[in-house]
């Protein structure tokens, strides 16, 4: 397979780009923010993405979905990284629509996929509870009561976690804190007696939250995969989310890059303009090779991913890893070398940072996912 | 339907095609063939006076040589494979597999091939194209003088028109394997009076034509890899200009692409025991297998990200050529990523070696291997034009950027 885009693939990120960058720029997010917006994302939005088939775009046709792949699901990615849009598309299409479809029975399929594929429900996964993404570190417990199971403790960086209509919570069954053995996907739903959640507004006024579980009852059904062998659909299911945030991270660092390679165009200072300054185009050369490199591997991840999800995993940590320095540095040198205004909150580059920030966290940090090759590889 | 149709016979052919050469490979390819060179003698660069350090070695280059396949994509008329992209892709896959070495390596495959398809004539192509897929003439490039190195196109090497000749005068430096190389690529100043870039013309010359002499420059590895030519009145007909009189940039430029397609490749990407590894063995390890030196195991996999990300770029890179999207000077951008990630990876192999790693002379050193490896790749940021080069061309060529 060819690291380039198909036709079909082109016509695909031309149309959602056409879509996201003239319904949600970056302004649609400042006044989703300025406004306080309850919801946190555009509802109009949302059903013109579900029209468009790309609110099921990762679920099989006989459940209502575009049965596309990784690969297509990053170029929206990075569409929506491009403008910053919220969106349910991260929590719901991609990474619950690929947790139900890898890991749900047939009822579970019927009963869901349907309904993300025509934009009616949303879903999260609820995994991190520490400040750092630590999965195997999951403590949250499920204790087998009569034939189902009550579910304690307690979640953070739930993606949309205040407007799901689906909950799904990675518990420990057995086992202890570290361990891979002992974890199961429960479905939860949120409005069950026991769950709170308390709407975290953060840094980059995308929508996140905390959720309390005591004593959550769920019957035997709401297993998503088998009990105590949870890790394995969670790699996967996890793996997927990473492919996709690294794709957010590229339109997010190729924007950003774009509007101050601009910047350097117009501006003036010492009678030239700043783009005539070695010091800063050596700077901006290096920051393209980085974002051409990390492009080029977050393609090779999403192409693993959709050779063989079980298989990817190298793939997607050198493609999270890359992506979180990539961004990282995109967004320091975009502020920097916009000078003062780039500290304005009138700017938009300022969004592009905080932005960044989460996505460096979501699903792993660059640490995290280079300490995962290096254990893969043994040394 | 009759897109897809087509694409699914291509693929079908593609499998095939793979199946083969796969088969070909495993039967024709000897084991001794299959691992990394260790040292310069392990290379076969072809030549007239070229020899085999090794039987395995003399077997593998002819076999690859007879189906064309030193120069797998050039058309088989040059004495290449004809191979498609894609096939040759495939080709490149399957070698890799196996760890099969390139059976001929040389500067007329890298650099002086592509520029003469694109911008020899036709005689000059069924001359020279055809010795190079055999491995007959060795080539070396004459480009950088003493006083034009990164400002290359002050080149002062003079060609004086006489006739149907040209009469060369001058000297080059840094010329790569010069004593050894059969045949010269060679810039030289054909108009004085003209801009600098105005002024220059490609032209191909005898090494043994009178007037040529060569010297080693003993390097800081402690080898001589590079050379200074002279000429003292080289008398080379006006038919051996590749491309137009006094338009020898063009081709210099289109050379250089290649060049640095080449330079940015020289990294032993994926081939060898990983750096983790290497490490490991002088090192040491804690209880859980984990390096016992933090901050290198955190240099070494910061190394694996960005190499194996590089790897997925130079494979896009490729993929973007074919497909006719990819932008000229992109081969820059590989160059200085690719060489400075080698100097880093040669940095983590000096620290992880320690002591070890200094010794320069002894047997157990394989002659200081590791040290001298080290000190060879200081040159890979200079040598094909400057990291900073590189990057103001990317700024200028890509970016956009104001000020030339």
């Amino acid at each position: 397979m060819a690291l380039v885009l198909t036709e079909e693939q082109s016509m695909l990120r031309d149309s959602a780009r056409g879509l996201i960058s003239d319904k949600a720029p970056v302004s649609h997010l400042r006044s989703l923010r300025d406004s306080k917006d309850p919801t946190g994302f555009s509802k109009e939005l949302w059903h013109a993405f579900a029209e468009m088939g790309f609110a099921g775009l990762l679920v099989p046709e006989e459940f209502g979905g575009s049965g596309l792949g990784f690969m297509e699901a990053g170029i929206i990615m990075e569409e929506i990284g491009r403008t910053l849009m919220p969106s349910p598309f991260l929590a719901t299409s991609v990474v619950a629509a690929s947790a139900l479809n890898r890991g749900g029975n047939a009822a579970q399929k019927f009963e869901y996929l349907p309904k993300i594929s025509n934009g009616s429900l949303l879903a999260t996964v609820a995994i991190d509870e520490g400040p750092k993404h630590r999965p195997l570190r999951t403590a949250l417990q499920a204790v087998r009561a009569g034939n189902g199971f009550k579910l304690s403790g307690a979640k953070a960086l739930v993606v949309d976690g205040h407007v799901a209509d689906l909950f799904i919570v990675a518990a420990r069954t057995s086992g202890s804190a570290g361990e891979r053995d002992g974890l199961t996907l429960f479905l939860v739903n949120p409005k069950a007696k026991g769950v709170s959640i308390e709407r975290t507004i953060m840094v980059d006024a995308h929508n996140a939250a905390r959720i309390e579980l005591v004593n959550v009852e769920v019957t035997a059904d709401s297993v998503l995969g088998e009990v105590d062998q949870g890790a394995a659909l969670l790699d996967g299911v996890l793996d997927i989310g990473r492919g996709a945030v690294a794709a957010e991270m590229v339109g997010l660092s190729e924007e950003v890059f774009g509007r101050t390679v601009e910047y350097l165009k117009n501006r003036k200072q010492f009678g030239k303009l700043i783009g005539e300054f070695q010091a800063l185009q050596h700077r901006a050369a290096e920051l393209y090779i980085d974002i051409e490199i990390t492009r080029a591997a977050t393609m090779k991840a999403l192409q693993a991913l959709d050779a063989d999800v079980a298989m990817a995993a190298s793939a997607v940590a050198v493609a999270k890893a890359r992506a979180g320095t990539t961004a990282t540095r995109a967004v320091q040198e975009g502020v920097q070398m916009h000078g003062g205004m780039g500290m304005t909150d009138q700017f938009d580059i300022g969004f592009f940072m905080k932005r960044a920030r989460v996505c460096e966290e979501l699903f792993g940090d660059a640490n995290y996912h280079t300490e995962q090759l290096a254990k893969a590889r043994g040394y | 339907m009759s897109e897809s149709k087509t694409s699914e016979t291509e693929t079908a052919d593609l499998e095939k095609f793979r199946s083969e050469t796969r088969a070909w490979l495993e039967a024709n390819c000897p084991p001794e063939m299959r691992k990394p060179a260790t040292s310069d003698a392990d290379v076969f660069w072809g030549g007239r006076n070229a020899k085999f350090s090794s039987e395995p070695q003399r077997i593998w280059f002819e076999r690859m040589r007879d189906k064309g396949w030193t120069v797998p994509d050039w058309p088989r008329e040059y004495g290449g494979g004809g191979l498609c992209a894609a096939e040759h892709k495939v080709l490149r896959s399957e070698m890799a597999r196996i760890g099969a070495r390139p059976p001929l390596s040389s500067f007329g495959i890298w650099m002086l091939g592509p520029a003469l398809l694109k911008y020899g004539n036709e005689a000059q192509k069924k001359e020279h194209l055809p010795k190079i897929a055999a491995g007959l003439i060795r080539w070396c490039q004459g480009y950088s003088e003493p006083n034009a190195g990164s400002d290359l196109a002050s080149l002062q090497t003079r060609a004086e028109s006489d006739g149907d000749d040209f009469v060369i005068t001058g000297s080059k430096i840094w010329t790569s394997y010069a004593n050894y190389a059969d045949w010269i690529f060679c810039l030289v100043r054909t108009d004085p009076a003209a801009k600098k870039h105005d002024g220059i013309s490609f032209i191909l010359f005898d090494m043994t034509s009178k007037g040529v002499t060569t010297k080693p420059i003993l390097l800081i590895s402690g080898y001589s890899p590079f050379c200074e030519t002279f000429f003292d009145g080289v008398r080379v007909p006006k038919s051996h200009v590749v491309g137009q009189i006094n338009r020898g940039w063009d081709v210099a430029k289109y050379l250089l692409q290649h060049e640095r397609a080449m330079i940015s490749g020289m990294g032993e990407r994926g081939v060898g025991r990983p750096l983790g590894q290497i490490a490991a063995d002088s090192v040491g390890t804690d209880a859980q297998g984990k390096l016992d030196d933090s901050m290198l195991r955190g240099k070494i996999a910061s190394f694996d990200v960005d190499e194996a990300a590089l790897a997925a770029c130079a494979e896009r890179a490729v993929d973007l050529a074919k497909a006719g999207q990819a932008h000229p000077a992109f081969s820059s951008a590989m160059k200085y990523y690719g060489t400075e990630l080698n100097k880093r990876r040669y940095e983590i192999l000096m620290s992880a070696g320690g002591v070890d790693a200094l010794e320069w002379e002894s047997e157990r050193s394989r002659q200081g291997a590791r040290p001298r490896a080290w000190l060879r790749t200081k040159a890979n940021s200079i040598e094909g034009g400057t990291s900073e080069v590189m990057l103001g061309i990317v700024a200028k060529r890509i970016l956009d950027l104001p000020g030339a």
